[in-house]
């Protein structure tokens, strides 16, 4: 396995985090900076979705468009359809969750390169509630031919994946967490589209996580080495398309798969993990995740325990699924 | 390309492309002729006469833009790419069919010359607005953006979004026509849900107004002259039209608005397009 350049100590009580989303934020003035195509577009959440450096420093280049997300989407692919890279931000609760069609029709069908970038996205929303806490964005984007869909696990891997997309030919989604995430990745840390990098190696099952999750999944690999466990732990920053390669090396090596994540399994990481192994290599498996129902307010670490997305309960349903082997 | 035609052979001209939306349809035994007939003229003095463009070079980069919202009425600007040299007229007849270029709604990545991928209603305006953002940014504000929507197409939220951002920004490089021919599939706009006052709408949003007979060539043409000379606001051109136009059995009846005709329906109208609707004599067909 090649050196992840992983932080030092991710158990340390003191680790340093930051929201995910800041990271998008210097991407996005970093990839504006290389490129002058690149423009910025944004639904009255400028600072939520830290597009605000960039508007400051490039004025001319940020579109205020209001409360209309449809509008994002579609303006983005007029823009984009004269040479230009628009990064077009929301909460995802409204882009993509209100501008679905204009996104198929007009970014993916068009095959025009347009950058959504998903904002509070998840659970982690706490206090704002189910209306807030979007789920569904990893399925409703990677159903989508000529989409690709990214959620980095930290601010660091986001900023490595806003200029990957500043790039890329074609339309890209990005999620991104509202709260504070630990940051586990280094400058570097590998980040290439369509790789899942191991982050942890191990032999007896296989933990695939993305987005937030990871760092809960490294956690409980941690926990599960002192009863002498030994996972290994595969980060999928890209969802779409899948680093089918990795994954099914890991898990013929394993034998067992566990994903997690911070949204619905149906559709999301888990059902991507399970449709390819389904067809490709048959194996017992578990997904972590939301189990079809919505979320509700609260502190998100609450919500986390509550809903199972934590490193103790991935840790638990690792025990099951190794009984379950025996 | 820019040849410049007779407001007489360009009216021909709109009378050939009509025909063939005819032939087209019944070929395809689906589609909608209402709006095509009826933005025939709209779409000849586009190609002919109003239009920057280059059948030879469809990316050529000094271009005027066409967005064409209402993509359900792509027939007639098949026939009229057709007819200005991009693409073979014989191809018309593979409209809808498999492998054809021609998709029942337009594809862009399947046919040069298209701007946009249209069809599910109210986002071209928007992507115009895009567009045309994007020349402003890139100074070639000498390239026209011009976009087409359908009436009953306003009833999408998506475009009031565009109307509000384009009146913002004060994008006077777009020209919006929007073919107001009263009709939509479930009935008459003003029953299904009115549009009036039209004119008050946009301009409470901040554009200029023009409203012409859309199926007045040369008035389609004057107007998009005027269009481009007023720079205080943006402009919409709302013209209004008849559904149908140039099949009398067609014409206002919103039953014909996503129906193909039949065989013998098809020669009906033929015939009547040939002959001006028997105002000329015709010597066949």
């Amino acid at each position: 396995m090649s050196d992840m350049h992983l932080i030092q100590g991710i158990r340390a009580k003191d680790i340093r985090s930051e929201p995910i989303r800041a990271g998008f934020g210097r991407g996005l003035v970093e990839a504006a900076r290389r490129s002058e195509d690149v423009v910025g577009i944004c639904a009255d959440l400028t600072d939520s979705t830290k597009m605000g450096d960039f508007a400051k420093a490039f004025p001319e280049r940020f579109i205020e468009a209001g409360i209309a997300e449809q509008n994002i989407a579609t303006v983005g692919a007029g823009l984009a359809a004269l040479g230009k890279v628009p990064f077009v931000t929301s909460y995802a609760a409204f882009s993509p969750g209100r501008n679905w069609e204009q996104i198929r029709t007009t970014a993916c069908l068009n095959d025009r390169p347009v950058k959504f970038v998903g904002s509070h996205a998840g659970l982690s929303v706490g206090p704002d509630g189910a209306t807030h806490q979007v789920l569904e964005d990893i399925a409703l984007m990677r159903v989508m031919p000529n989409m690709k869909v990214f959620a980095p696990c930290d601010s660091v891997e986001a900023e490595k994946i806003t200029l990957a997309m500043a790039t890329d030919p074609q339309p890209n989604y990005m999620r991104l967490a509202r709260e504070a995430t630990p940051i586990i990745t280094t400058g570097k840390t590998p980040f290439e589209i369509g790789k899942a990098q191991i982050f942890h190696e191990g032999s007896d099952l296989t933990i695939i996580a993305t987005g937030t999750m990871t760092y809960h999944a490294l956690i409980a690999a941690d926990m599960l080495k002192k009863d002498n466990i030994h996972a290994e732990v595969i980060h999928v920053a890209t969802i779409k398309p899948l680093d089918e390669k990795t994954i099914l090396a890991s898990i013929k090596k394993t034998g067992l798969v566990l994903t997690a994540e911070e949204g619905q399994i149906a559709g999301g990481l888990g059902g991507a993990i399970a449709e390819l192994t389904a067809e490709k290599y048959p194996i017992l498996m578990r997904r972590i995740g939301m189990k079809d129902h919505f979320g509700e307010s609260g502190d998100p670490s609450e919500l986390f325990e509550h809903f199972g997305l934590t490193a103790t309960h991935i840790a638990l349903v690792a025990h099951q699924l190794l009984e379950k082997k025996r | 390309m820019r040849q410049l035609f007779s407001i007489e052979a360009l009216e021909l001209k709109a009378n050939d492309i009509r025909r063939d939306i005819i032939k087209m349809l019944e070929q395809a035994g689906s589609g909608h002729p209402g709006g095509s007939l009826g933005q025939a003229d709209i779409f000849t003095a586009l190609y002919f006469n109003i239009l920057k463009h280059d059948p030879q070079n469809p990316d050529w980069d000094e271009r005027d833009i066409l967005v064409q919202s209402n993509g359900h009425t792509c027939p007639v600007r098949y026939a009229a790419m057709a007819h200005a040299g991009y693409f073979p007229r014989s191809e018309l007849l593979t409209l809808r069919q498999f492998g054809s270029r021609l998709q029942g709604h337009p594809e862009r990545t399947r046919l040069p010359g298209l701007e946009t991928t249209s069809g599910p209603l109210g986002s071209g305006l928007s992507q115009a607005a895009g567009m045309a953002l994007a020349l402003r940014m890139n100074n070639q504000q000498h390239r026209w953006v011009y976009v087409t929507t359908g009436d009953g197409e306003l009833n999408e939220g998506n475009i009031w979004e565009a109307v509000m951002l384009i009146g913002k920004y004060k994008l006077t490089n777009l020209i919006a026509i929007v073919d107001r021919n009263n009709i939509q599939i479930d009935g008459p706009t003003e029953v299904v849900m009115p549009l009036e006052d039209l004119r008050a709408k946009w301009e409470a949003f901040g554009w200029h107004v023009l409203e012409i007979d859309g199926n007045d060539i040369e008035a389609v043409i004057d107007a998009a002259g005027m269009a481009k000379a007023i720079v205080e606001k943006p402009v919409v051109i709302i013209a209004h039209t008849i559904p149908g136009k140039g099949v009398d059995f067609m014409e206002y009846d919103f039953h014909w608005h996503g129906v193909a005709p039949n065989h013998e329906q098809a020669k009906i109208a033929l015939k009547e397009i040939h002959t001006l609707q028997g105002k000329i004599r015709s010597e066949g067909e």
